[in-house]
């Protein structure tokens, strides 16, 4: 059943994207920023949570995950250390999507013949 | 013949303003509902790839949900790197649009594309310098807009959760 919802979930929030592409015309880039900050004020009111719970991977693939990750170091920090957690905690639970598309891609522009 | 084609050019000289105009009068239409239609699909299938991944971590190797989220976002990227590599993730957009740009996939893309493109420039000044040349602007609102939304949990008091 996961499955199902992750696919719907997963496929809405792309399509949401389409949307901004052509209807509103946006750039890929002001696309991709207006979901990570649509994903981290959802996670803010505390309604990104449920949505994981729900969907499972049809919400934490998307960018805005990305998002709502950012938010949730931060909170979780702000609620361990107090306000210093605001700025420490906003890189604690994406480390691993970040740092892993660093490497890799690093890796892959030593390997891979540039072409042309 | 020579003066049919000249007259056709004498009839194309327009203001860049009248020509822009033009050319997106001749523009094909933009079945956007086609391209939502894709963008569900490819982004849908995507995620339930993601869900399957995650839950080898959680049945195969015994972790918890939470804890299986990071592996599967890595091999996504691992993946999405080496579609990238092989020169096939742009051919794939082509078709899947906002599909195989909005999933994690598709950051991995940007950063992997910009690395690969500029690789002749070298390590430092074209490997290190443009991979977050597309990435980044995702990477800085997203901070900025965690910043603001932690900053109103203070304010407000909610401590946080």
């Amino acid at each position: 059943m996961i499955f199902l919802w992750a696919f719907l979930i997963g496929g809405g929030i792309c399509v949401l994207g389409q949307i901004m592409f052509d209807v509103f015309k946006l750039t890929p880039a002001h696309t991709m920023s207006t979901l990570v900050v649509i994903g981290a004020i959802v996670d803010g009111v505390g309604l990104y949570e449920p949505l994981v719970k729900f969907a499972g991977a049809g919400a934490t693939v998307p960018i805005t995950s990305f998002g709502n990750a950012l938010v949730h170091g931060a909170l979780t920090e702000l609620h361990d250390q107090g306000w210093i957690g605001v700025i420490s905690g906003i890189f604690k639970v994406t480390s691993a999507g970040i740092s892993s598309a660093i490497i890799f891609s690093f890796l892959a522009a030593l390997v891979v013949r540039p072409k042309g | 013949m020579a003066t049919k084609s000249k007259s056709n050019y004498k009839k194309m000289a327009m203001s860049p303003k009248e020509y822009q105009s033009f050319a997106k009068s001749m523009e094909p239409p933009r079945s956007i509902l086609g391209n939502c239609l894709k963008a569900f699909v490819f982004g849908g299938a995507l995620c339930v790839l993601g869900q399957a991944i995650q839950e080898l971590y959680v049945h195969g190797m015994g972790m918890t949900e939470e804890a299986a989220s990071n592996p599967t976002v890595a091999t996504l990227i691992l993946m999405s790197v080496i579609v990238t590599s092989l020169g096939v993730y742009d051919k794939i957009a082509q078709w899947a649009g906002a599909g195989s740009a909005v999933p994690v996939t598709g950051f991995a893309n940007s950063m992997c594309s910009a690395a690969l493109e500029h690789r002749s420039e070298g390590l430092v000044l074209g490997v290190g310098a443009n991979m977050f040349k597309l990435a980044g602007s995702v990477i800085v609102f997203g901070t900025v807009a965690a910043f603001f939304v932690g900053i109103a949990h203070l304010i407000l008091g909610t401590g946080g959760q």
